[in-house]
């Protein structure tokens, strides 16, 4: 049995069929993200300098506060992550998540996430670990099919 | 380069390999780690690890990040989620469905204990769990 220590640096990576403009509307518009990451409700401008908001469906509980850092449609997408739904991680330092498409051969898409400046954060290194493997298979699957990974 | 995205065969490949099955586990442990690390763990030569490597990387399993002048191998589980709800939900269900509590009242409650949880995103899914 194998155990594991909490990583500073998470990499999680898809290829998805759908185009570049596609993959950055699935990360950025309420109305996709509400289907594929854990029914939460991305809030944002995604201008640099802007709030980076997750809410929940009704919108009443805030779960994810963090400002855009670096914002390029559709290839990049940089900003601060603090987890608010959960005490511990809610007091550690805020990390950073990065977001980036890269357009590959044949209408296929590269989507790539990497969590990282974690270092002060160990709480949310184990909390995130295996989340985000869940939210890009449910991306993969709401673009290419139309339907969220799990009916409601 | 890319490995076919509806297609298992890469995944299926990749794992069927003690050497590789090895190489996963030794990065689910830690990942973030240079081919010299990997390859001081295994009695191989570097021409063979990077081989192996290169087969998982092809499969999407493992995603390599530069920093500085280093390669960097991490582990990406997606692909093996992805080959969890095509080929082992499907089959574990069909016993489910079977059973006197109809598949659709244990869907729900399989959906809200292990997918939905609204009280927050990530807290169900620690990787080491």
């Amino acid at each position: 049995m194998t155990t594991m220590t909490e990583q500073t640096t998470q990499v999680y990576s898809v290829f998805i069929r759908a185009t570049p403009d596609q993959v950055w509307d699935a990360i950025t518009k309420p109305e996709f993200t509400e289907r594929y990451f854990y029914g939460s409700v991305i809030d944002s401008t995604f201008e640099p300098g802007a709030p980076y908001l997750g809410w929940s469906s009704d919108r009443k509980q805030q779960f994810v506060d963090g400002e855009v850092l670096e914002s390029d449609p559709p290839r990049l997408l940089r900003h601060t992550w603090r987890a608010l739904y959960d005490e511990e991680t809610a007091a550690e330092q805020p990390s950073r998540v990065t977001w980036e498409i890269e357009p590959q051969d044949g209408g296929v898409t590269k989507l790539t996430v990497v969590h990282d400046q974690l270092e002060a954060s160990p709480k949310t290194a184990l909390n995130v670990a295996g989340g985000w493997m869940y939210v890009l298979s449910g991306l993969k699957t709401l673009l290419e099919t139309g339907e969220p990974l799990v009916s409601a | 380069m890319i490995a076919e995205m509806n297609d298992d065969d890469p995944v299926f490949r990749a794992l069927a390999d003690p050497t590789r099955r090895h190489l996963l586990d030794r990065l689910f442990e830690r990942d973030g780690r240079t081919l010299t690390e990997l390859e001081s763990e295994l009695e191989m030569t570097r021409f063979g690890v990077m081989k192996h490597l290169r087969v998982l990387e092809d499969a999407g399993l493992v995603v390599t990040r530069r920093a500085g002048r280093e390669k960097l191998h991490f582990l990406n589980p997606v692909p093996i989620r992805l080959t969890h709800d095509r080929w082992i939900d499907k089959y574990t269900e069909r016993q489910v469905s079977r059973s006197p509590t109809s598949r659709q009242s244990w869907r729900r409650l399989h959906d809200n204990h292990d997918r939905t949880d609204d009280a927050g995103l990530f807290r169900l899914h620690p990787r080491h769990a």
